[in-house]
Parts: C-alpha cells; sequence; structure tokens
C-alpha cells in the first residue's frame, strides 16, 4: 500500500467505525430491528484483505457480520443503512435487514445468518470463475466458531480436490457467541486445521492493517495465479457484544481493554502520524467529517426513503 | 399452583429429571456457561457440571447426532437447537437415525431423545431466522412432535417427553419463553398424545397450536362479545401424531372448523387437520373448513411486510365472520 492509499484506507476505517456505532444508536433508538451484529474492533481484517484483492471485481461472500464487507466493495453506505432501516431504497429492497446485505453489482454475494452456510457457496463461485475462465477470485469471510461446522471440512475438501480460486478468510475474534474458542475448539489455532486437506494457510495480527495486507497479498496472489484455495487465519477481536442482546458476561473488562490497546484505527492513524502524514489535529478532522457524511446523508437518506409497498410482499419470491 | 414463566417451567422439567437420574443430560450451543439463550437451562451448569450440561461447538449435525448415539445405550439426552432455522442442519440424523432406528431395528433399538427448538417469527429477524417448520416434523414416521402453548404445557410436556421410549421433538416459539401461566407445585406429566378443549363452544371450532392457540381465544372472546359468536377452541399440542378423534369431537358439536397455523398453507398442519376432517367426519360440516396461515414467502425483514405475511387473532375472527356470512 502506497502512502496515499493509506490515508485513503485510514479514512475508510473511520468511516465503518462510525457507521456501525450509529447502526448501534439507531438499534436502541428502534429505527433498526431483528438482529444486529457490528464490526468494530476488526476493521483492518476486511480492509486489509480487500486492500490486497479487488473489490467491485472479486467476489465476496460472508456472515451476518456484513455491513462493512460490502461497503468495503463499494456498496453506498446509504443503501446499506436503508436495509436496515427495511426501506425500499435498501440494496436488499428492505427484504433482507442487517444480516442478509446483497449487492450483487459490486459482487458483494450476501451476508447469511446460519453459520457455515457460505463455505460450500463460496467454493461453488469459485468453480463458476473456473468455468467462466475470468481472473476473479472468490473471497468468504467467516467466523472462528464456523469452522466447526461439518460442511466447513466438506468444502475445504472439495476446493482442494477441484483446485478452486477460493480464499477463506477466518476473522479469529475467539469466540461464537459466549463461548470462548478453547471451550469449543479442539485446535486453537484454525490455519492447522486446513493441513487435512493439504491446502495452503497462514496466521497473522489482524489488528495491524499492514501486517493484515502483507499476508493477504501472498494469498490473494496464490489464489488469483491458479494454485487453488488458501485459508487466511486473522486474530482480531469484536469489542461489543456478538449481537444487541449480549451482555459480555462471558469475558472480562481487562481482556476487551487489553485488545483496545491495539485498535485498527489507532494503530494505522499513529503509523501516519509518526511518518508526518497525519497530523491529530487532521485525524480529528476526519473523524467530524465521517460523522457529518453519516448524519447529513446517510442518515437522512434512510429516514427519508419510502417503506416497500405492502401489495409487493410476494416480488422476489419466484423469478 | 404457582405463576411462573414459560423458560421456567422448561428450566424445572430439565433441573427435576436431571435429578432424578444421572443419565439425563443436556446440550446445546451457549446453553452452559451462558444458562441458554431463552433461559431453559439456566443454572444448571453449575448444578449438574459440564459433563451432563454440555456446551457444543456449532455443530447441529454432528452433536445431534452425538446425542442420539449415547440415547442408543441408555443416556436421555435434551438436546437444544438454538433456533428451529438451524434444525435443518440436524434433520438428517433426527429423521434418518432417531426416527427409523426403532423400525429397522426390529425393535432392538430405540433413541429416547429430546430435542427441543425454538421457532416462529419473532421481531425482524428476517428469512433465515422466522422459519416455523413444524410441518416438516411432523409428517415423519417414528418421530413425536408436540408444541407446548402455556408454561404448564412446557413444563410437563418436557418432563413426559424425558421419560418417553420415542424421540421427542418439541417445538417452542421464540415469543412465548416470558409468558406466565399456573404450573402446578407438583410433579406434573403433560400427555404427548391428544388434544385439549381451551375454550368450550358450540358455533364454530378453532384449531390451533403453539401460539395460534392465542390468536384463537383472544378471536373467540372477540367473537362472544361482539358478534354473540360461540367459538370452542382445540389446542393440538400433539402434532404427531394427531388427535383424530379430538378433532372429529369437536366438528360433530360445532359443524364448522377454522385451522390457525403460524406456517404457510402449503402441506401445513391446517391442510392436515381439512384432511382428517374430511375422513372422519365429512357429513358433518355445515361449511367448509378455512386456512388462516402465513403468506408464502421467505419472512421479509421490512416491519410491515412481516405483519402482512404473519396471521394473528384478527385473521381468525375475520375468517369466522365471512365463514358464518356476517362479513
Ligand atoms: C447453523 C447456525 N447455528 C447457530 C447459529 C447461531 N449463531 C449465530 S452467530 C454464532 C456464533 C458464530 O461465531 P463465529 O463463527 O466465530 O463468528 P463471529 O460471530 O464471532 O464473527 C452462532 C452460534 C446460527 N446462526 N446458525
Ligand atoms: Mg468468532
Amino acid at each position: 500500500m502506497t502512502l496515499d492509499d493509506k490515508k485513503r484506507v485510514l479514512r475508510e476505517m473511520v468511516l465503518h467505525r462510525r457507521f456501525e456505532e450509529r447502526c448501534y444508536q439507531a438499534y436502541i433508538e428502534r429505527k433498526i430491528g431483528g438482529f444486529l451484529h457490528l464490526y468494530p474492533g476488526q476493521e483492518a481484517c476486511c480492509n486489509g484483505v480487500m486492500e490486497a484483492a479487488r473489490p467491485g471485481h472479486d467476489y465476496v461472500i460472508t456472515g451476518y457480520r456484513d455491513h462493512v464487507h460490502a461497503i468495503k466493495c463499494g456498496t453506498d453506505p446509504k443503501v446499506v443503512m436503508a436495509e436496515l432501516y427495511g426501506k425500499e431504497t435498501g440494496c436488499s429492497k428492505g427484504r433482507g435487514g442487517s444480516m442478509h446485505v446483497f449487492d450483487v453489482a459490486h459482487r458483494f454475494m450476501g451476508g447469511y445468518a446460519l453459520v457455515g452456510g457460505p463455505f460450500p457457496l463460496a467454493a461453488g463461485i469459485a468453480k463458476g470463475i473456473q468455468l467462466k475462465g475470468g481472473d476473479e477470485i472468490s473471497i468468504c469471510f467467516l467466523g472462528d466458531a464456523a469452522n466447526n461446522q461439518g460442511v466447513f471440512h466438506e468444502t475445504l475438501n472439495m476446493a482442494k480436490v477441484w483446485n478452486l480460486p477460493v480464499l477463506f478468510v477466518c476473522e479469529n475474534n475467539q469466540y461464537g457467541i459466549g463461548t470462548a474458542i478453547h471451550r469449543s475448539t479442539a485446535v486453537l489455532d484454525q490455519y492447522k486445521r486446513t493441513c487435512a486437506y493439504d491446502i495452503e494457510s497462514a496466521q497473522c495480527d489482524g489488528q495491524d492493517i499492514d501486517t493484515v495486507y502483507e499476508h493477504a497479498k501472498t494469498a490473494v496472489d496464490f489464489v488469483r495465479s491458479g494454485k487453488g484455495p488458501y485459508f487466511l487465519e486473522l486474530m482480531t477481536y469484536r469489542y461489543r457484544g456478538h449481537s444487541m442482546s449480549d451482555s459480555r458476561g462471558y469475558r472480562s473488562r481487562e481482556e476487551e481493554d487489553e485488545w483496545k490497546q491495539r485498535d485498527p484505527i489507532n494503530i494505522l492513524r499513529d503509523k501516519l502520524i509518526a511518518a508526518g502524514e497525519l497530523s491529530m489535529a487532521d485525524f480529528t478532522a476526519i473523524e467530524k467529517a465521517t460523522d457529518d457524511y453519516i448524519e447529513n446523508e446517510v442518515m437522512k437518506f434512510a429516514e427519508e426513503s419510502p417503506e416497500p409497498n405492502v401489495a409487493d410482499l410476494e416480488k422476489y419470491v419466484l423469478a | 399452583m404457582a405463576e411462573i414463566m414459560y423458560w421456567e417451567g422448561l428450566r424445572r422439567a430439565h433441573d427435576e429429571e436431571m435429578t432424578r437420574d444421572p443419565l439425563v443430560i443436556c446440550m446445546g450451543e451457549d446453553i452452559g456457561v451462558a444458562g441458554g439463550t431463552y433461559k431453559a437451562t439456566k443454572d444448571l451448569y453449575e448444578k449438574f457440571g459440564e459433563k451432563r450440561v454440555m456446551d457444543t461447538p456449532i455443530s447441529e449435525g454432528g452433536y445431534t447426532g452425538l446425542g442420539i448415539g449415547a440415547s442408543f445405550i441408555g443416556i436421555r439426552p435434551i438436546i437444544e437447537i438454538m433456533s428451529v432455522n438451524f434444525a435443518w442442519l440436524a434433520m438428517d440424523q433426527m429423521f434418518n437415525s432417531a426416527a427409523k432406528v426403532r423400525y429397522m431395528s426390529g425393535g432392538q433399538l430405540t433413541a429416547p431423545c429430546v430435542f427441543r427448538s425454538a421457532g416462529g417469527a419473532a421481531h425482524q429477524l428476517g428469512a433465515q431466522h422466522s422459519a416455523r417448520m413444524e410441518k416438516v416434523f411432523m409428517g415423519v414416521a417414528g418421530l413425536r412432535v408436540v408444541t407446548p402453548s402455556s408454561p404448564k404445557q412446557a413444563y410437563g410436556m418436557l418432563k413426559s417427553a424425558v421419560r418417553s421410549d420415542d424421540p421427542v421433538f418439541i417445538y417452542e416459539h421464540e415469543l412465548m419463553y416470558n409468558m406466565k401461566g399456573e404450573v402446578p407445585d407438583e410433579e406434573y406429566f403433560h400427555p404427548l398424545e391428544g388434544s385439549e378443549i381451551t375454550r368450550p363452544g358450540t358455533d364454530v371450532t378453532l384449531f390451533g397450536y403453539n401460539i395460534s392457540v392465542h390468536w384463537c381465544l383472544k378471536a373467540a372472546e372477540i367473537l362472544e362479545k361482539q358478534h354473540g359468536i360461540s367459538a370452542e377452541v382445540v389446542d393440538l399440542y400433539a402434532l404427531a401424531p394427531l388427535d383424530r378423534a379430538g378433532i372429529k369431537k369437536s366438528i360433530s358439536k360445532t359443524h364448522r372448523a377454522v385451522i390457525a397455523e403460524e406456517d404457510e398453507a402449503p402441506v401445513g398442519v391446517g391442510s392436515e387437520i381439512i384432511a382428517i376432517i374430511n375422513e372422519e367426519c365429512f357429513f358433518e360440516l355445515d361449511a367448509a373448513p378455512v386456512r388462516v396461515h402465513s403468506a408464502l414467502v421467505p419472512q421479509p425483514y421490512n416491519h410491515k411486510l412481516e405483519k402482512a405475511a404473519i396471521p394473528d387473532h384478527q385473521d381468525v375472527v375475520n375468517a369466522v365472520l365471512k365463514m358464518l356470512g356476517k362479513a
């Protein structure tokens, strides 16, 4: 990444953080319903990988913690927020909600609510790429606990047998809802689990975007060059509860504080400040501009957009 | 009799059965340390330890099969599947192993497991978290299906299910865990077969189960107060086997039937009951039976669309008025 890239990514990460925090607020105000899973703490994962990939060109698929992944692929934050508001202008026409953000135009193939569900879908997209002969790759972002689904193993096996261009990114935040990884999972290092399928893999820090980027670059190049699937494990942490109904009784405030010392945005910010490319005042201005943008454009759009028409209830059921 | 909540009834049944029999265990995602998504296993981890209150990985097919295997040699597992939407992943084991093993082993093996799962549309949980699916379970030979509509039933059915030598699927509703109701202070076992007349009446029978019993009760009240119509409410708490005799008895009295279900209509509880009415007591009917059900759509996220997709007591009232030519 060039310095300009880094400055751009810093702004993007601030947007991703503030967008999610604003969702939290809107949920409390009951503007957003259903389940809401937020991303703060994990921003360097999605950003680092997608900087090494080609957003809008490569296919991306993920779980229910999906807002930021869509935005990074090029989805307008306005239509993501409108989706969370259940509006007709939302990227899934208000039919999907927070867990089902879709934007196929930007090759964001969606957020899915069943843990592990996207694994084989990602491999299937990779199969499609292979058949059609494109230079895209398929990228699947999922959590650590998803690897305990049988379909994880089934998919890894097929991806290897058929040499599919798919990159599995495991955002290891060490919890599946309230169950700590060591209580549910025999092998804590997730990247080791792929050896049974002879799939290339690596593990790295998920908080420092430079580290994520370097590892993702290797992974993306590997997959794009036709060498087959790759599994990248990023060690990270979600600051908030699993979803909004989670009071985080299963972990200590000390543990949370420790992780917050290695905040992905602060790490990048401080590096840019140390390089003389940014001042603290610049950063504060970025935050302020981001908040203004979210309030004046994103929220305004979501608020003012129309609801779907009830007469259209059955639209989109069948082609 | 104490008033307790639905989840407390479930919790009490777990507690009593696990205290009585060391071979009764429970397993599921976040049921131990976290106490369960709907608190049905609250504090049991502390009381019975991690060997009997098992926090499972997110491996529905795996741990359901594991529980079934344990039941082959006398363990009595109560398996919680956090949401019925995730039960799809466990159905292979429930249907192909638990439900069939007794028959295909010529009666040598049985799978006395209890599967509990929360279904139904809560609030805006979207297409992949709002399924009902009782229709899928009730058509499988070798499986019992019950759907408690009250804390008393929740408590008493779980107790009976643990003691049953058959696999039992208990369908709970996400919106009902905090519902209050009277539960006997002494031990109580609710039957796993039959039906219950929750409110007697003479003009029309409203068939419901689980949450739709409550729509029917509310509808019956409105029908009586505002329209002078006497509706009988029958709680079909057992969906497999269905109470053919109970259905026939009520129709022979009221001669009219409205079936309320939260599920979509095709291949559902309603169609099955109408078939039973046809088979058992067609000539008792004064009107064609009517189903009140959801629209055939994946559950929409938007709240207005969601409301439009799901029926409620008013739809039951309207169906009765139309049937009686009063709408
Ligand atoms: C098949 C299935 N089982 C259970 C759930 C409930 N559930 C939702 S998220 C989650 C934890 C997933 O953890 P992880 O894969 O580590 O992702 P994270 O939420 O930490 O990003 C669980 C158990 C589900 N959505 N789907
Ligand atoms: Mg996790």
